[in-house]
């Protein structure tokens, strides 16, 4: 079980979480000047890294606000949480 | 040519106290190069070289794999066999899967313990109700077996399921594909490495793939711990890690993985004779031959490649068990494990072309690939001796992502895996 630290409300349960998948991809300002190919890199392709990974999470039973974490693939560690608009971490601090 | 395996073979090996047992597969070194290297040497890597030397007689082949053979997702499935999904294209390629699951253990001459049990999946409200009743119809156009039982017949082909109108979410009724079932998946990778290797086929496990060559947008041959392997063309099927072999490749997929979990109880006497599956309160469960009840559910929802999840969703699943089936509510488990599954967008399979002229991807089958081994593998073979897909896998190209025309599996057909 993760023990993820909200941002806003601290430390709580994982079950008390819903995951959003990869964090800081931004959406196209201009979607109409974008290729089909291109779209489908902004709506589908993902890094899914293994390691290091930005990622959108969601106190659903909490504050009901999103966030971000940092967190590692393989050993499921999280450096870091932050709140939406803050700079993401960097990979080796 | 290997002696074949029979009931007299049996017998003449009883009289030596089995000492005198061929190999399996040889354990060759690798050769310089290869026409085809496949990466990975599960169910799907090794259905693909037996079929690239039985269908298209291409037998310089080498399957690379990093562990051993089946120590992936292919040993790591609850091993249930269908193919009772709402899309043509869908049906299409798991209903000739599942022709081929008919016959495999005479074509391998090795028994892969195919059991065509039958497969209930369940609806708990009207809303399911309906929509079950919609994809067996369309399941029917497509000529593959399916029926609607009501809440009666449901008993009666189970009688252990918990039907009471007053269960907290009652079974209203259900489809049932009798054709359905389960096999033994390990013996499904070794069949198929015996048949490839009796075919020529070097199988060279702990060979674990570091890099591809590639030179002007063409593969030239892989980078491995046991040093590089020429090739013309590069097959990868490394289910878990598809992302991480794409990276290396230098391109993105549309795929996040997963950890997907299942357990097993102690063994116990036969009791569930079937496989039953709940969309809804979510567990599927049936019973090995060995006695154990062999059950999964969802996945973790987070990204992952560690093989194992939280502790929450086996709780989940456990709760679902014991309310489909309250016999099992004293049932202690016995093993528990991940295995880390790439998802699509669509929940559909990706077979074919890459960017990389040369380099074949089969991957994302998500949390349903098991049932499809014989059938990825016959499509794969054939997309890579012809450069080309087959029909039945031209619709899982890559570049379905840019056309969108998805093949909308998760969504459509609610199910689960």
């Amino acid at each position: 079980m993760l023990l993820i630290s909200c941002p806003f409300c601290g430390p709580r349960d994982e079950s008390e979480f819903s995951y959003g998948g990869e964090a800081h991809i931004a959406r196209p300002s201009d979607p109409d000047a974008l290729s089909d190919a291109e779209w489908a890199d902004y709506l589908f392709m993902r890094t899914n890294p293994k390691g290091w990974h930005y990622e959108r999470w969601y106190h659903a039973h909490g504050c009901r606000r999103w966030f971000n974490a940092m967190r590692h693939t393989v050993t499921h560690e999280i450096r870091a949480t932050y709140k939406m608009g803050e700079p993401a971490p960097a990979l080796e601090p | 040519m290997k002696p074949r395996y029979s009931i007299f073979s049996l017998a003449r090996n009883a009289l030596n106290y089995h000492e005198d047992w061929q190999q399996v597969w040889r354990s060759p070194d690798p050769k310089p190069e290869y026409e085809v290297v496949i990466v990975g040497g599960g169910g799907h890597g090794l259905a693909t070289a037996y079929y690239l030397a039985k269908e298209h007689g291409i037998t310089n082949v080498a399957v690379l794999e990093k562990g051993w053979l089946g120590g992936g997702n292919t040993g790591r499935n609850t091993t249930i066999v269908r193919s009772n999904y709402l899309w043509d294209e869908s049906a299409a390629i798991y209903e000739h899967s599942l022709k081929l699951w008919e016959g495999l253990s005479q074509e391998l001459n090795f028994n892969v313990m195919f059991s065509q049990r039958g497969v209930m999946n369940l609806a708990h409200n009207q809303h399911e109700l309906r929509e079950l009743h919609r994809r067996v119809n369309a399941i029917r156009l497509n000529g593959i077996d399916s029926e609607v039982l009501d809440a009666e017949q449901v008993k009666a082909y189970c009688p252990i399921l918990n039907t009471s109108p007053t269960a907290r979410y009652p079974v209203l009724g259900a489809s049932l594909q009798r054709r359905g079932g389960t096999a033994r998946h390990d013996a499904v990778a070794w069949g198929y490495a015996r048949a490839a290797d009796a075919r020529g086929v070097d199988i060279i496990q702990n060979c674990e793939v570091t890099g591809f060559r590639i030179s002007n947008g063409r593969v030239q041959g892989v980078e491995t711990t046991r040093g590089a392997i020429g090739a013309k063309k590069v097959a990868c099927v490394t289910a878990g890690h598809s992302s991480v072999m794409a990276a290396l490749a230098g391109f993105r997929l549309p795929i996040e993985s997963h950890p997907l979990q299942a357990l097993v109880s102690e063994p116990v006497k036969p009791i569930l004779d079937c496989v039953v599956m709940s969309p809804a309160v979510h567990v599927y469960v049936s019973q090995s031959d060995k006695g154990e009840l062999v059950l999964g559910a969802g996945i973790d929802h987070y990204n992952s490649y560690a093989q194992r999840g939280s502790p929450i969703i086996i709780e989940n699943q456990l709760n679902a068990l014991t309310e489909l089936f309250p016999i099992f509510g004293r049932l202690r488990m016995l093993r528990q494990w991940g295995g880390i599954v790439d998802v699509c967008p669509d929940a559909s399979p990706i077979i074919g072309k890459t960017p990389v002229e040369g380099l074949y991807f089969n991957c994302g089958w998500g949390t349903g690939g098991f049932k499809a081994t014989p059938g990825s593998g016959w499509v794969f073979a054939y997309t890579i001796a012809q450069d080309r897909p087959h029909p039945l896998n031209a619709p899982f190209g890559l570049e379905r992502f840019v056309s969108g025309y998805l093949v909308d599996e998760h969504g459509a057909a609610g199910v689960a895996h």
